[in-house]
């Protein structure tokens, strides 16, 4: 009964279920979770190498000064998606669209969050007077 | 019921969603508690958005005081990324342990994880305090109120994962691996995950950009 009813479950999962949970890796059989550690592995080498560069990049000498913050913020978004391909199994498979819509959401107020944010107060501070002429004018 | 399932599986499949409530209630039900924990925290990545554009828009106002290149030290920053990442992974594998009923493998590599995560909070009060002592704290500028209040929230969020880690393997201990557990679980490493997606932008767009700069 044990392992018969382990594969049972394992073909509910993996054939007739229509959607994954997120962070969900499908590992039943005690058998499978050799795959299920070696996903984790790879993501963590690559987000390893990931770091590496990143931490490399703000120090080094090599790379034009201000490209640095991009390229920081592109290394960044790449470790965010190893991290969640890999650690949290969020992939563009067809049972992960729920996963994915709500995330794409999220990345979309985030994105007009921080941006915006940032948009208005540069122009802000383009438009304001400086301190010390303000000071003066308090007087 | 039937409608929790349709409003969670969303596929305009009709077939499947009459079938959904009669087999597999157990995997159902595990996609809905994921869902919805995934769901808290897309909402909470955007709370710590509306922190980092605060702090994004403030990095320049040290008011004469100390600036991100004069406070960070790369060692410190280093040292906690290579602890939460490494914890990522023995989450990971905690998970892959009580998935797979394994209790040792589940003990040890969440004790591993408790150890990594108290190790990077360690280094991060005594970052605080050592700046704190040196007068930098978070009175002493717009960008370092900014600043304590970003990093300290992410460092609540370890913390409060630290407690739910506990109780993960008290529950297990206690309960074993039953359904329900196991689901608690999943919702425990995804937290755990999302916290170093977070500290990924943390440690890239605060501290190597401030030392950059």
């Amino acid at each position: 009964m044990s392992t018969n009813g382990g594969e049972s479950t394992l073909a509910v999962h993996g054939m007739e279920q229509g959607d994954t949970a997120p962070g969900d890796e499908r590992v039943v059989a005690h058998a499978e979770y050799a795959q299920g550690i070696k996903g984790y592995a790879i993501g963590f080498v690559l987000a390893v190498g990931l770091t590496c560069v990143s931490f490399y990049m703000a120090r080094s000498s090599l790379v034009w000064a201000p490209s640095i913050p991009i390229a920081l913020s592109v290394l960044a978004m790449a470790q965010m998606g190893v991290h969640l391909v890999f650690f949290l199994h969020i992939t563009t498979g067809p049972d992960n669209v729920n996963n994915v819509l709500a995330l794409a959401f999220g990345v979309l107020i985030v994105m007009l969050l921080v941006f915006g944010s940032l948009w208005i107060m540069t122009h802000l501070n383009h438009m304001a007077m400086p301190m010390d002429q303000m000071m003066k004018m308090q007087r | 019921m039937s409608a929790v399932h349709a409003a969670a599986k969303g596929h305009a499949h009709g077939a499947d969603l009459t079938e959904a409530g009669g087999h597999g209630h157990a995997e159902s039900q595990r996609i809905v508690v994921a869902y919805g924990f995934w769901i808290f925290l897309i909402s909470d990545i955007i709370m710590f958005a509306a922190f980092f554009a605060t702090y994004a828009v403030l990095t320049d106002s040290t008011a004469g005081g100390p600036s991100g290149k004069d406070l960070f030290g790369i060692g410190n920053v280093a040292l906690e990324t290579a602890f939460l990442l490494t914890s990522s992974l023995t989450c990971g594998l905690a998970g892959i342990g009580a998935q797979a009923r394994n209790q040792k493998l589940f003990y040890i590599s969440m004790a591993i994880t408790f150890v990594l995560g108290a190790a990077f909070l360690v280094l991060e009060l005594r970052e605080f305090a050592e700046m704190i002592e040196a007068g930098a704290g978070p009175s002493r500028s717009g960008f370092l109120s900014a600043f304590f209040a970003l990093i300290g929230c992410h460092g609540f969020h370890v913390t409060a994962g630290l407690l739910w880690l506990l109780t993960m393997m008290a529950q297990v201990y206690a309960k074993g691996f039953r359904d329900d557990i196991l689901r608690r679980m999943l919702c425990f490493s995804l937290f755990w995950h999302t916290l170093d997606i977070i500290w990924v932008a943390l440690f890239s767009l605060v501290y190597l950009v401030g030392v950059a700069q």
